[in-house]
């Protein structure tokens, strides 16, 4: 106990950061917090995994082979839950941490105590819900949507320990959004006016507005949910007087903008990396952040298109309908401006473009099955099949987690002063370009042949795509540990890196060193 | 800390709240909003106070009846004709038959659902089981009644209509107040069940 008093009597503010575990612990640095943030979503990110391996053994061939159905259920809700709130969410979080405050010339973020508590409580959130896979009855296994009454009436005990760690995960969210917006909308160095923000900062603004909007809903829901279970309300139990479709409504007016959530800050990673290596200046920034407000905007008046079969009327099939066919209009003025961006630049293809490259392609395909299943007759013949699956995984995999691999391509010189390895990273590129590809692509097939989502055994017809993908994902699985051990070893050395890195980068953080110093931007830069 | 932040901050601490709080409010405004529009087949557990609206030439429509017992419910239950002709703007009684099979004293509710949704608006219920719980002695049986009338405004694309009761036990939430009902109708239409 002594020794932690006396390394926090040593933290001098003026110096470099404090020695020792709780460093890491007492943290109020935003790079500190930022490296945190990715850390904890790296683990995560493997042990979300780790699930999905196990999924895709026990889909390798038809019949059970490896695991119980009851366990197979747990490892698929699992793995969604941790992936969404574990792995992307986090990383973005993180990636928002390192990189807002010096993109916008600021020394910290606004509300530094905030931001270590708000990621210090993620871990035991994770904690108690990967515990439940110990509890009697087992992990929850109602899908990471947790339609009710599967996630009240009919849940395992353990229930009551996933609406806690979602409530603390969802403060954390809330927490870490306050701190980026205060941060943004008070702390911009002079002359840097709203409209000369960098992309990310853009899309991060708006990313925590959404998590402000729809957070407290998810935890309204939850709560819901614990007082269903515990407390002898109907909210969602007809028996009582209740609706379950009202659970799938609350579900999706967080869940439709959470999708967002998950993708706008790729949208703004994308354009800086892209912009970068094109060696030209962004197409049509102006665009770009209306592009982002109107999705934003329109993301809370489609959350129904998920739920096309319950028995919606007319009327409202047709307005969720075209609402979400609208989506499709600023997203596609955002991929016109990539590639208008890169027409005709001097394009180099590091590992960072070859990953926003493969974002803006593969998030595209994404993107139109998205609208093949906005079409409300055709969705009910692809609703709950792994043409769904395929889909919410290609905006997902090569879309978010691309854009979040990319990033830290791009800024790790920035974070580290080392240059990666670029050999290897290419490397890297390749296998999960491919792997996911292999993965993802029979599954729309498969689904569009009728294969149910959400089994663990499946009809004969399917099998030769399943062990297809089943290859794919393994590739992809394994290809990650190459990435850690590339990201490792930049962090212990490399290649020294200059301060703008690379060629073509502008913008603030490019100003300062590499290795960023430990504070940064102590006295406010001027922009012009 | 700047003012500007402060003020940032109080600003979206509200925000959370009035979002946490709309949470729950969705949930008083989806049952307005499904009554209201009558979407969700959703029809009010209240008998209707307007009786005028018998009319002398209205048109055909067939009703068919549906039951289904909720989850585990043990009693049989089903309506005593499957499908019936009626005209709107005049009243018609329908009657179905339960039974509670359990050898303990049980408590139920029904709950209906009306298909096609926009048909919902036009279904009025002089009298309806659905209004009340119903408590059966083991073995018990009964024919519970519903009185009902489609307006004349029932849209003209609708010759048919599904009117569909499920059946719940709610004999732990027996204490609960169920059905959305003034007392006033609470005294008009207590009805003991009876063969």
């Amino acid at each position: 106990m002594s020794a932690v008093i006396e390394s926090h009597g040593h933290d001098d503010h003026h110096h470099g950061p404090a020695k020792g575990l709780t460093r890491w612990l007492y943290t109020t640095n935003h790079k500190d917090i930022g490296s945190l943030y990715l850390w904890f979503s790296f683990a995560m990110f493997l042990i979300g995994g780790a699930m999905a391996m196990v999924i895709r053994a026990e889909l390798f061939q038809p019949g059970m082979q490896i695991v119980e159905p009851e366990f197979y259920n747990q490892m698929l809700t699992l793995h969604g839950l941790i992936m969404v709130f574990g792995a992307v969410m986090p990383a973005f979080v993180g990636l928002a941490n390192w990189l807002v405050p010096m993109m916008v010339g600021a020394p910290d973020m606004a509300l530094p105590r905030m931001n270590n508590l708000s990621f210090w409580i993620l871990p035991f959130a994770f904690f108690i819900l990967l515990s439940s896979l110990f509890m009697e009855g087992g992990a929850p296994n109602f899908g990471w949507t947790f339609y009710a009454p599967l996630s009240t009436t009919y849940a395992p005990p353990s229930v009551t320990f996933f609406i806690f760690a979602v409530h603390i995960m969802g403060a954390s969210s809330i927490m870490g959004s306050i701190n980026v917006i205060v941060t943004i909308m008070n702390m911009r160095a002079p002359g840097m006016t709203l409209m000369k923000m960098p992309l990310f900062v853009w899309s991060w603004l708006i990313t925590a507005y959404l998590l402000i909007a729809v957070m407290p809903v998810l935890a309204g829901a939850v709560t819901m949910m614990l007082m269903d279970i515990h407390f002898g309300t109907s909210f969602f139990n007809a028996a009582g007087g209740g609706d379950p479709v009202l659970f799938q409504h609350i579900f999706w007016f967080f869940g439709h903008p959470e999708v967002y959530i998950m993708i706008l800050p790729a949208f703004g990673i994308a354009s800086h990396i892209i912009e970068t290596f094109s060696r030209k200046q962004l197409f049509g920034y102006a665009s770009m952040v209306w592009a982002m407000a109107s999705i934003a905007i329109l993301s809370f008046v489609v959350w129904a298109h998920h739920m096309f079969t319950v028995g919606l009327p007319l009327a409202a099939e047709l307005f969720f309908m075209w609402a979400t066919m609208l989506i499709a209009v600023p997203t596609g003025v955002k991929v016109f401006n990539w590639v208008t961006t890169m027409f005709k630049g001097s394009i180099s293809y590091e590992t960072p473009m070859l990953f926003a490259i493969a974002f803006v392609v593969l998030f595209t395909i994404g993107g139109f099955s998205g609208l093949m299943l906005a079409i409300t007759p055709a969705d009910f013949q692809y609703h709950d099949t792994y043409f769904v699956v395929a889909h919410f995984h290609y905006v997902l995999v090569p879309g978010s987690i691309f854009s979040i691999m990319a990033a830290v391509y791009y800024w790790i010189p920035k974070w580290t002063g080392n240059m990666y390895d670029e050999r290897l990273g290419k490397l890297h590129f390749w296998l999960s370009f491919i792997g996911v590809n292999v993965t993802f692509f029979p599954q729309h097939w498969i689904g569009l042949a009728g294969m149910p989502r959400r089994v663990p055994d499946y009809a004969l017809q399917f099998a030769d795509w399943n062990m297809i993908s089943s290859v794919g994902a393994f590739l992809f699985g394994a290809s990650q540990i190459l990435f850690m051990y590339i990201v490792l070893k930049t962090v212990m050395g490399g290649k020294k890196a200059t301060p703008q890195v690379w060629e073509g980068s502008r913008g603030l953080e490019w100003t300062v060193e590499s290795p960023a110093p430990y504070h940064t931007f102590t006295t406010p830069p001027k922009v012009n | 800390m700047n003012e500007g932040s402060k003020k940032t901050i109080k600003t979206l601490c509200f925000a959370v709240l009035g979002m946490f709080t709309f949470s729950f409010a969705l949930v008083p405004l989806y049952n307005v909003f499904c009554e209201v529009t009558g979407l969700n087949g959703k029809i009010e557990l209240r008998a209707t106070s307007n009786k005028n609206i018998e009319i002398d030439n209205g048109r055909d429509i067939s009703i068919q009846f549906v039951s289904h017992n909720n989850e585990e419910m043990p009693w049989a239950f089903k309506p005593s004709e499957d499908n019936i002709q009626v005209k709107t703007g005049k009243y018609h009684t329908a009657t179905f038959y339960v039974k509670n099979t359990t050898n303990k004293r049980m408590v139920a509710q029904a709950i209906p659902s009306v298909a096609p949704s926009n048909a919902a608006a036009h279904l009025k219920k002089l009298e309806c089981f659905c209004f009340e719980k119903q408590e059966l002695a083991p073995g018990e049986e009964a024919l519970l009644p519903v009185r009902l009338i489609f307006d004349d405004e029932l849209p003209s694309s609708i010759n048919s209509v599904v009117l569909s009761y499920t059946i719940f036990d709610v004999t732990d939430y027996n204490d609960i107040e169920f059905a959305q009902h003034d007392s006033e109708h609470h005294a008009n239409h207590e009805m003991e069940p009876s063969i």
